[in-house]
């Protein structure tokens, strides 16, 4: 990918969350692009930074406690973490707009969805109150509700119908770049397949670039096209959707497809990744994954794996990381357990 | 709505009635003959006797709650022992000045509470936090009394600034209204702030940011409206407080309020008097929450559509 595809790119961000019972270094050394047009997954178990990743690229995160330790946020080749608050104001909604988890939660109670609606536009577009209320009803019927629902309150539409008015909100302004937080997690299987297909369609439509937080890897197989594997704030593999299903190396990439149930196998039992994410404010030292990972070994406890560049496009951040062609990279110094 | 409004006002009517067997029950059972009250200590027996007789006061309870009940309902609340006035007259007298004191520390601690509430929850932990909660600590526990005292000895001795007491004028009413508006002020600035914290954190708050709206507006707007149903409750009981109990202030600074009123009615066993009183601030405190209770409609439309 060139520099001129890049709608966004992460480059060695860190974010830690400073607090009185410690620093929880939340999101570290973490890179991450995502093309014009593009779908990327970002993947991982709840905690591992991926919410704290994106809000950052928002500038929403609260402060204090959140801390941005190092790190550039290059969006449209401008550095997202340099702009002022002004700045910031007239990018959130109008080029990159967000979708929370939970629309029971994500709509305010007390406002109309038409009002909700309205106020996005009306902030990033000089349009009177007739038109806003056209546009409104225009967003409405594209996400397939009915245009006189707008005078509804939130409480008087379902689940899916108010995550379908949060994606009608947050695609108001026809934003470059949609981040979808587990948009479909707090919905029914029925409803999450409807959702999904109309954020694809909206997507197509809108050529907007989608960042899809999640961790449901058939999410991820159906509509992304690049897909970042997250572990206690760092990405541990990232690569084409083909490279991670077909060709995962990182034991952590692994391990979560051997949670899923297989169809076509005759194996009764899923097997889990055993123990939990480390506490990200006692992280253990070397690579974080060391302790979940049957293949560690010493040198695991002791150094950080370098992310190896293992096929093009296709980054691993483990020592047994074996590129496509020539030696591997980061050769064990002991044998394997 | 309207529906709604109306059986509330319906509602109201066992409610007072309850209120009035109440009172009139306390009344009936304190020690102490009102006949020979009005007479004096210096009363003949044989008069005595003549005017509980023409009094009603040999009657049954039951006869003579009736009877209160219905003089009630005809709007004669019994004459005033001391003044001999109607009690009505009375509290005309003095209830538009309980009112207009309530209504101005109402004003004053709403202004002060949701102000420091609301930047305090807005800048969690900052200086400006925890400085205005030590000063919601104070004036919650400063007594009323000791307070209004304080405030005399500062603005009318030493400064010369204000009237000590009476209330001729609207300079008269700052004091006393500052005195009952403190403690208003700090309870409702804990209250707001707490409410509005936990608003704050919600994923809506989340979502009005990331559509690119001011800090100000999400605060005010989004944030504010959600916090609002347990602030109105506080700032309704609060008014309720102050309608009834202003008796400390109204005291200390000689005003000619209900609560006054009813304190010296009590001293003196002047029944009819406490009687009217109560019922009178029972009414008003039943008004306060019907207006509460539609307040909440207006705030939120989940709870407008249970109002059906």
């Amino acid at each position: 990918m060139s520099q001129q595809e890049k709608l966004l790119e992460i480059k060695n961000l860190t974010v830690h969350y400073e607090t009185v019972d410690g620093t929880v270094r939340a999101v570290e050394n973490l890179n991450l692009s995502v093309g014009a047009g593009q779908t990327l997954g970002l993947v991982g178990e709840t905690g591992a930074g991926k919410t704290t990743t994106v809000k950052t690229i928002m500038r929403i995160l609260p402060v204090p406690p959140s801390v941005i330790k190092s790190g550039e946020i290059f969006f449209k080749g401008e550095d997202l973490l340099k702009k002022t608050e002004k700045e910031m104001r007239s990018i959130r909604g109008a080029k990159i707009s967000m979708i929370f988890q939970d629309p029971m939660t994500s709509l305010n109670p007390v406002l109309t969805v038409g009002e909700q609606i309205m106020e996005a536009i009306g902030l990033h577009n000089r349009v009177s109150k007739r038109k806003a209320i056209e546009l409104a009803e225009e967003m409405l019927e594209t996400v397939g509700i009915k245009g006189d629902r707008l005078s509804d309150y939130p409480h008087q539409f379902s689940g899916g119908m108010k995550q379908r008015v949060v994606i009608a909100m947050a695609l108001a302004c026809n934003p470059q770049l949609l981040i979808a937080d587990e948009p479909t997690t707090a919905l029914d299987v029925t409803i999450q397949a409807q959702v999904l297909e109309l954020m694809q369609r909206l997507k197509r439509q809108y050529k907007t670039s989608l960042i899809m937080i999640t961790h449901d890897l058939g999410i991820v197989a159906e509509i992304c096209d690049y897909v970042a594997i997250m572990y206690a704030g760092q990405i541990v593999e990232y690569g084409s959707l083909e490279d991670i299903f077909l060709h995962a190396q990182h034991p952590y990439t692994k391990g979560l497809f051997s949670c899923i149930p297989d169809l076509y196998s005759d194996d009764k039992e899923l097997i889990p990744i055993p123990g939990l994410m480390p506490d990200p404010s006692n992280l253990p030292s070397g690579c974080r994954f060391h302790t979940r990972c049957q293949y560690s070994f010493d040198r695991c406890e002791i150094q950080e794996p370098p992310s190896v560049e293992v096929s093009p496009g296709h980054h691993v951040k483990c020592f047994f990381a074996v590129p496509e062609k020539g030696e591997p990279q980061g050769t064990p110094l002991g044998r394997p357990v | 709505m309207i529906r709604y409004i109306l059986r509330r006002i319906l509602m109201m009517i066992p409610v007072m009635l309850g209120v009035t067997l109440i009172v009139f029950t306390m009344m009936y059972i304190t020690p102490g003959d009102p006949a020979q009250i009005i007479l004096g200590d210096n009363a003949t027996p044989e008069a005595v006797a003549k005017l509980r007789a023409e009094m009603g006061l040999d009657d049954p309870f039951l006869v003579r709650y009736f009877r209160f009940v219905k003089d009630l309902l005809r709007g004669d609340l019994g004459i005033c022992y001391a003044t001999k006035q109607p009690v009505f007259d009375r509290l005309i007298q003095t209830f538009p000045n309980t009112v207009k004191l309530a209504a101005f520390a109402v004003v004053v601690s709403t202004i002060m509470g949701l102000s420091l509430g609301i930047i305090s929850a807005a800048k969690q932990y900052s200086l400006f936090d925890n400085i205005a909660m030590l000063l919601a600590m104070m004036g919650n526990a400063m007594p009323n009394f000791w307070q209004g005292l304080l405030l005399m000895l500062v603005f009318s001795l030493w400064l010369g600034w204000l009237p000590a007491s009476g209330f001729s004028s609207f300079k008269h009413m700052i004091l006393p209204a500052l005195t009952m508006g403190t403690s208003s002020a700090a309870v409702l600035a804990r209250m707001t702030r707490s409410s509005m914290l936990e608003v704050i954190r919600a994923d809506y708050i989340s979502t009005a940011r990331a559509k690119g709206q001011t800090e100000f507006k999400v605060i005010m707007h989004h944030a504010f409206r959600n916090a609002m149903i347990p602030v109105i409750t506080t700032i309704g009981l609060q008014f309720g407080r102050q309608l009834g109990g202003a008796v400390l202030t109204e005291s200390i600074f000689a005003i000619p309020g209900v609560g006054k009123m009813m304190v010296d009615a009590i001293k003196a066993r002047n029944y009819p008097v406490v009687q009217g009183g109560v019922l009178l601030i029972a009414l008003s405190l039943s008004i306060v929450n019907l207006v509460v209770d539609i307040l909440y409609a207006y705030i939120d439309p989940r709870i407008k559509s249970q109002y059906k």
